[in-house]
């Protein structure tokens, strides 16, 4: 809740024509992704800057770390530079964990496989809460790749705290086994699970899924799971609706619902750059001094 | 001992004052066991120190005197990988673990598919290692799983045993070959149970634990889908079939509707799936990931059931040596496996501590069982048997550390951990190979 406070400073802040502040004034931040990412990256490299760090973006493509440096070897590495703070994307679950055991500086996971993402699951609360007033009680539907998502796996574990009631709604290809454990509702049908929602998430759909067979077609998984104004209409009439992004335009979500006045995406991405802003300065406040 | 020594008669040694156990002739009384050239000469209450002569006196002070262990499921680095693991750390490692026979697996490089490796196996072993060594030959050329192996051939060159190591043979065709043609040379097929497409990309045992840590899970169903298939292959054709390691209820209950139909059909499990279980891996630690994976709390019990009912028949360490460059890495690109010949032994007895399995029944599955499958003569205490036997102290604590581990690879999922119960002296073959107040430590 602090944290959310502090991005609503932070967004004030942004908006702004002056939007420098210099907590971080002297420390280096290194962005390290060892996956491609455009949104999380610049939103993070955006934040460091207007609170004065200097900022490194390092994207460690596979074919290095197919010459064979290992994560940890990339870790001491990066350890003898000194960094103050480390923003780490990683394709594997569990690595930036690993990253964070061989390094001094305070880590800062940006995603890691189908793991979690923490800023993602802060940035939509912060847009949510902006919206509703308050996340207690609402009726939230995650929709979509769930088995593969870190973004639904920190949303289930924040909002839940927040008290939110969560749904997840997915084919049985695409839901995690034992995701009921997790204290949500599994649909299987987006008629059933968009009932009364409050918050609608879609969630993008990765062509390789087809692939694997999970799902038999695009055309297919749009006709039952893609979120157009007919599923949409079994919401509430202020529902919201969000989308981490990248979107896949008429394969999970409708070109029109996502440009509708009920969606919240680009918003999202403005909140993502506070909510970062509002990590890096708690974090401030605990390096070290001297 | 010393290399130098093992060409030379051994001493004859009197054991007294023991506490015997043999699991083979359910055994369990005071005594001694008198050893001469390289057997067991005479054993009973009757051994004592007046009966000694001229052999050299080892007063055991009540402890456990059991024949050695037969280790089914044991993996060197040798050859190809020599910087995990040799025939000789792993005997060495064997040997203060209290194992006196290695089976060892033919995941090697090259795959050991060919009567001449078997023979390199046995002459290394013979030359550098201090335990038995028993090779298995691989069924199917460097374990495709496609074209069979001279099985004949690997066994007239010493293959105790044969199996496709890690892998699965998928295709059913060639599986029914392997068994039907090894059943006219009386070899054992020993088979991993996992379906190769429903494991694919999966790391850990399917589930909420796998869901929270974002892993991707192998379903049980993996494993009781080929354990299945194979039952009604072994119908077919006859042959004897050992599962090498089971880890779910539900492969339990396979085996044991095998058993009652009067099947060849027996199994083993590893030390890990009855000590440990998915929770283990807490914080993606990769010392707990391992094939088949470490399933939930309710299969680990079904595991503990089976051996204690006595429808599991053999316990293996699994040992599998890998060095950090495997290990030290994100969980899902990290080498599976685990030593476990040192910690076999002491992990096993929680299991007899925690009073779900009796000591003679957790010693059989750990000795007369294993020789009773590979037409071994070792495996028991009684006359003129080969002199392969361990003293073991049942209560003392220790903890495992992995630096003072004899094998070349530190892997233990047992790492910290305190186990009960330790050997103090492991006799091959009449010759003492460890003897724990020489040589503390692990």
């Amino acid at each position: 809740m602090a944290l959310l406070d502090l991005s609503e400073e932070a967004a004030q802040l942004s908006r702004q024509i002056d939007k420098k502040r210099d907590d971080l004034r002297g420390r280096t931040l290194i962005n390290l992704f060892f996956e491609a990412s455009t949104r999380t990256q610049s939103s993070f490299e955006l934040a460091g800057k207007r609170l004065g760090a200097d900022v490194m973006n390092m994207s460690v493509d596979t074919s290095s770390v197919k010459k064979g440096e290992t994560l940890i070897d990339t870790a001491v590495t990066l350890n003898a530079m000194r960094p103050d703070l480390l923003v780490v994307r990683h394709y594997s679950a569990g690595a930036v964990e690993l990253l964070s055991q061989k390094v001094d500086c305070s880590v800062i996971n940006a995603g890691d496989g189908s793991h979690e993402h923490p800023t993602q699951a802060l940035l939509d609360a912060l847009t949510i809460r902006r919206h509703k007033g308050q996340i207690d009680g609402l009726i939230v539907a995650i929709c979509g790749d769930v088995l593969h998502s870190r973004v639904a796996r920190s949303n289930i574990l924040l909002l839940n705290a927040l008290g939110a009631r969560v749904r997840v709604v997915a084919p049985s290809t695409l839901l995690a086994s034992g995701i009921e454990r997790l204290g949500v509702e599994v649909y299987t049908s987006m008629h059933e699970g968009l009932a009364d929602a409050d918050i609608v998430m879609m969630l993008r759909l990765q062509r390789e899924r087809m692939i694997s067979s999970l799902i038999p077609s695009q055309r297919e998984y749009f006709h039952f799971f893609g979120l157009d104004f007919e599923k949409l209409a079994r919401a509430k009439p202020d529902a919201l609706v969000m989308h981490p992004g990248p979107m896949n335009r008429g394969v999970e979500i409708d070109s029109n619902v996502a440009d509708d006045v009920r969606s919240v995406i680009r918003e999202q991405v403005e909140m993502g750059v506070a909510v970062r802003m509002a990590v890096l300065q708690a974090l401030a406040r605990h390096l070290p001094n001297r | 001992m010393h290399e130098q020594d093992q060409h030379r008669p051994p001493r004859a040694i009197a054991f007294v004052n023991a506490r015997l156990i043999d699991p083979s002739s359910r055994l369990d009384q005071r005594g001694g066991v008198l050893i001469q050239d390289g057997r067991i000469a005479d054993l009973g209450p009757h051994i004592e120190a007046g009966a000694a002569g001229e052999a050299m006196l080892i007063d055991c002070q009540g402890h456990v005197l059991a024949p050695g262990l037969i280790d089914m499921a044991v993996l060197t680095g040798e050859p190809g990988h020599e910087h995990r693991e040799t025939l000789a750390t792993a005997s060495r490692a064997a040997a203060a673990g209290g194992v006196t026979t290695i089976v060892c697996m033919p995941d090697t490089d090259p795959v050991i598919d060919d009567a001449a490796l078997v023979d390199f196996i046995l002459r290394r072993a013979r030359d550098t290692a201090l335990v038995n060594v028993h090779p298995m030959g691989a069924t199917t050329k460097g374990l495709l799983g496609e074209e069979m192996t001279e099985i004949g051939l690997l066994r007239e060159a010493g293959a105790i045993a044969l199996t496709n190591g890690k892998t699965s043979i998928a295709n059913a065709k060639v599986m029914r070959n392997v068994l039907a043609y090894a059943k006219d040379f009386g070899a054992l097929i020993v088979h991993h149970l996992e379906d190769p497409s429903l494991a694919k990309d999966g790391v850990m045992n399917e589930g909420e634990i796998a869901t929270r840590l974002g892993l991707r899970g192998i379903p049980a169903a993996a494993e009781t889908i080929v354990l299945e298939r194979d039952i009604r292959l072994v119908e077919l054709t006859g042959g004897r079939y050992h599962a090498g390691q089971i880890s779910s209820r539900a492969s339990l209950d396979v085996i044991r509707t095998a058993k009652l139909m009067g099947l060849p059909v027996t199994c083993g499990v590893s030390i890990n799936h009855l000590t440990l279980n998915e929770n283990d891996i807490g914080s993606y630690r990769t010392f707990f990931k391992m094939r088949p994976p470490l399933r939930s709390e309710e299969d680990r019990r079904a595991m503990v059931e089976g051996l204690a009912a006595g429808d599991i028949d053999v316990i293996v360490s699994a040992h599998d040596p890998r060095g950090a460059e495997g290990k030290r890495r994100p969980f899902a690109e990290a080498a599976d496996g685990a030593v476990g010949l040192e910690t076999l032994l002491g992990a096993a007895l929680r299991l007899y501590h925690n009073g779900d399995v009796e000591l003679s029944q957790l010693l059989r599955a750990l000795t007369a069982n294993p020789a009773h499958l590979l037409g071994l003569e070792a495996g028991r205490l009684a006359k003129n048997a080969p002199a392969d036997l361990i003293l073991i102290d049942l209560d003392t604590p220790w903890v495992v550390a992995p630096e003072r581990l004899r094998s070349k690879s530190k892997n233990t999922a047992f790492d910290g951990e305190q186990l009960q119960g330790r050997v103090l002296v492991t006799v091959v073959a009449g010759r003492v190979v460890y003897n724990y107040a020489d040589d503390p430590g692990p």
